[in-house]
């Protein structure tokens, strides 16, 4: 491979000044090993998600066989009723659906208003509170779930959905990212032309900084819906077994010494299949996100 | 009408040097004063009204907590009875004392190891192979972006099923190339390379995106230079390419760290006990920070075990540091 892609290394003089196209081969479509490494990353990626697939649509006798199957049977909506009967599957995605909205919702909405604090406006005190913000994020989740946990039982809310709700409400991380984007994505005439035009702060925080930041709230948005609906431990410590999360609910249909793998892999199966979704309609802007992330961070 | 009137006369003295307030030839006349402290105090005060919300609710369910987690760990408190007798340090003594912790801690620290270096590698292979010049780069981007929807307890619940010890896949897969089936969920060492691969699937797509995004920030004349001055593709990866990757790298082991530290799902998942295997061979620390709290109902030792996790993170974010440093400095002498 080394030396395919080599060989035009020296290109004629000549070549050097036509614009890097040719160059080193630098920008040259790569041969079809590089395809297949790929392929190979991509089959293995999505291989665990079929395999739940495949073992979920048959009955508890496959995992005995000698030869594992290849092709799905014929048991998955058998399989995907029982583990409506086992759990309570159907409050899981109520409950799984309402807290990653309500907590994707406040993020963005609280995160856009302070980054674009942190961004855009003079204030005393902000260079240190953003380092603060930053520092705060490298510090563990569960050093605090044991306060929160005691707070939550005085208040009594240890049963409800709002107990997983309120502490994910904000996060460091999407203040920070938000001024991020928002540092960039406004310029600073734009806001004086708006002020000039006799528009208040908070019009001007309305017409400007949200159309502004709407590519990078959406983001936001995905992440923390994602992160709260894959979220397992602190929904373990404070929801009741009756009122799970989807997450919950698959450690239910496990629990025992015994498991029945078809029962759980179905489980399994419907429960990824919301974020399989999203990752179809948005998946692309989840690349460009992480992307984004990764130059500014 | 009248206030937006009002408010852009403000404007134009207090947009701090803006070009559109100091150049404007021809300033209306003043229009109410009242209107115009109103005008003033809007600009005063709105940054602090904006970041408000967060802060307040980030101290209430953020930083608040973290504080009172050290109050909790000098007392004796149960999960049920509440607060009782302050005991100073012993909570601590006692988490030391137990060899379960120190289990718990070998093990976390082994997962860790595991998982985070065969990821980073493997993470800018794959970013190396993206950032050739492909075809539908998006579909290749978002295939290796799969796993990151699924969330850690559906992935541990598969991998244990293709682990498992008798009729697992890859026993299965083992058998018929003729070695010996491994007890994945009764060895120490495989049950930590088990789970250590569920990390290592979900989250070096991501990662590589990371180092990708990093690569293709590199200026393509580097390349070049190097390319005519005869580097050959692997010497140009070794030598522009991981230089230049240094802060992504340097991100991604942070962040890996904060989180692989903290594992808990996957374990926890990996048999339907919970506990870690029998011989608790994976019980990590959150798994071990769960069982004092809400097994054996001490909130107390509980929040000692918080506070150590955080030091060992804290520690090991440093060491991270401390080592890409020096490997940076030394690269950079060459």
């Amino acid at each position: 491979m080394t030396n395919v892609l080599t060989a035009p290394a020296q290109p004629p003089a000549g070549g050097l000044r036509r614009r890097s196209r040719a160059a080193g081969g630098v920008n040259r479509r790569p041969g079809f090993l590089t395809y297949g490494f790929l392929l190979a990353v991509i089959l293995g990626s999505a291989f665990p998600l079929y395999w739940s697939f495949l073992i979920g649509s048959y009955d508890a006798t496959v995992v005995n066989e000698d030869l594992p199957p290849i092709w799905p049977g014929g048991h998955f909506f058998e399989n995907a009723t029982r583990v409506f009967d086992a759990v309570p599957f159907w409050v899981a995605l109520g409950n799984s659906l309402f807290i990653s909205t309500v907590v994707a919702c406040s993020v963005v909405l609280f995160s856009t208003l302070a980054g674009y604090a942190f961004a855009k406006l003079r204030f005393r005190g902000r260079d240190g509170a953003m380092v603060f913000i930053v520092a705060t994020m490298a510090v563990p989740t569960q050093l605090g779930v044991i306060p929160l946990f005691i707070i939550m039982s005085r208040l009594g809310w240890t049963d409800s959905v709002w107990a997983v709700i309120v502490p994910g409400l904000v996060t460091a991380f999407g203040v920070f990212f938000m001024r991020q984007y928002l540092v960039e994505a406004i310029p600073d005439e734009l806001i004086e032309a708006a002020r000039v035009d006799g528009c208040s702060m908070i019009r001007t925080f309305w017409h400007v900084a949200v159309p502004a930041a709407r590519p990078a709230a959406a983001i936001l948005w995905l992440f923390s819906f994602m992160a709260t609906w894959t979220d397992f431990f602190w929904p373990l410590i404070v929801l009741p077994a009756d009122k799970p999360t989807v997450q919950l609910a698959l450690q239910q249909l496990q629990s025992g010494y015994y498991v029945d793998y078809s029962l759980v892999l179905a489980g399994v199966t419907l429960a990824s299949l919301p974020l399989l979704v999203l990752f179809v309609l948005a998946g692309r802007h989840l690349v460009s996100g992480i992307m984004q992330g990764a130059v500014k961070g | 009408m009248q206030t937006i009137t009002a408010a852009s006369d403000e404007a134009r003295r207090h947009t701090a040097g803006g070009p559109g307030g100091a150049a404007d030839p021809d300033p209306r006349p003043r229009r109410g004063a009242f209107r115009q402290s109103l005008s003033r105090w809007d600009v005063k005060l709105s940054p602090y009204l904006y970041i408000s919300p967060f802060f307040l609710l980030f101290l209430v369910v953020g930083l608040f907590p973290l504080i009172f987690t050290a109050y909790v760990s000098v007392y004796e408190w149960d999960l049920l009875g509440g607060k009782g007798e302050f005991t100073g340090m012993e909570n601590f003594r006692d988490v030391l004392a137990d060899r379960y912790f120190w289990n718990a801690l070998q093990n976390t620290v082994s997962i860790f190891l595991l998982s985070s270096v065969p990821q980073v590698v493997l993470a800018l292979a794959i970013a190396a192979l993206l950032d050739a010049n492909l075809r539908t780069r998006t579909f290749w981007r978002m295939g290796v972006l799969i796993p990151f929807v699924v969330a850690p307890v559906a992935a541990a619940l598969i991998f244990g099923n293709l682990f498992g010890d008798r009729y697992g896949l890859i026993n299965q897969g083992l058998q018929v190339v003729g070695l010996e089936p491994i007890r994945w969920h009764v060895d120490r060492l495989a049950s930590h390379f088990a789970i250590a691969t569920m990390v290592n699937w979900r989250w070096t797509g991501y990662n590589a995106l990371i180092f990708l995004a990093a690569m293709q920030a590199i200026p393509r004349d580097l390349y070049e230079a190097a390319a005519i001055d005869g580097a050959s593709k692997v010497r140009r990866f070794f030598s522009v390419t991981l230089p230049m990757l240094r802060p992504a790298v340097i991100f991604v082991i942070i962040t890996s760290t904060i989180g692989g530290l903290q594992i808990f799902a996957e374990p926890r998942l990996f048999d339907g006990t919970g506990l870690g295997g029998a011989d608790r061979q994976y019980q990590t620390i959150t798994m071990y920070l769960w069982e004092l709290g809400w097994r054996v109902r001490n909130l107390g030792t509980a929040s000692a075990v918080a506070w150590l996790l955080f030091g060992l993170i804290a520690v090991v974010a440093l060491v991270n540091l401390l080592l890409a440093r020096r490997i940076a400095t030394s690269g950079g002498k060459r």
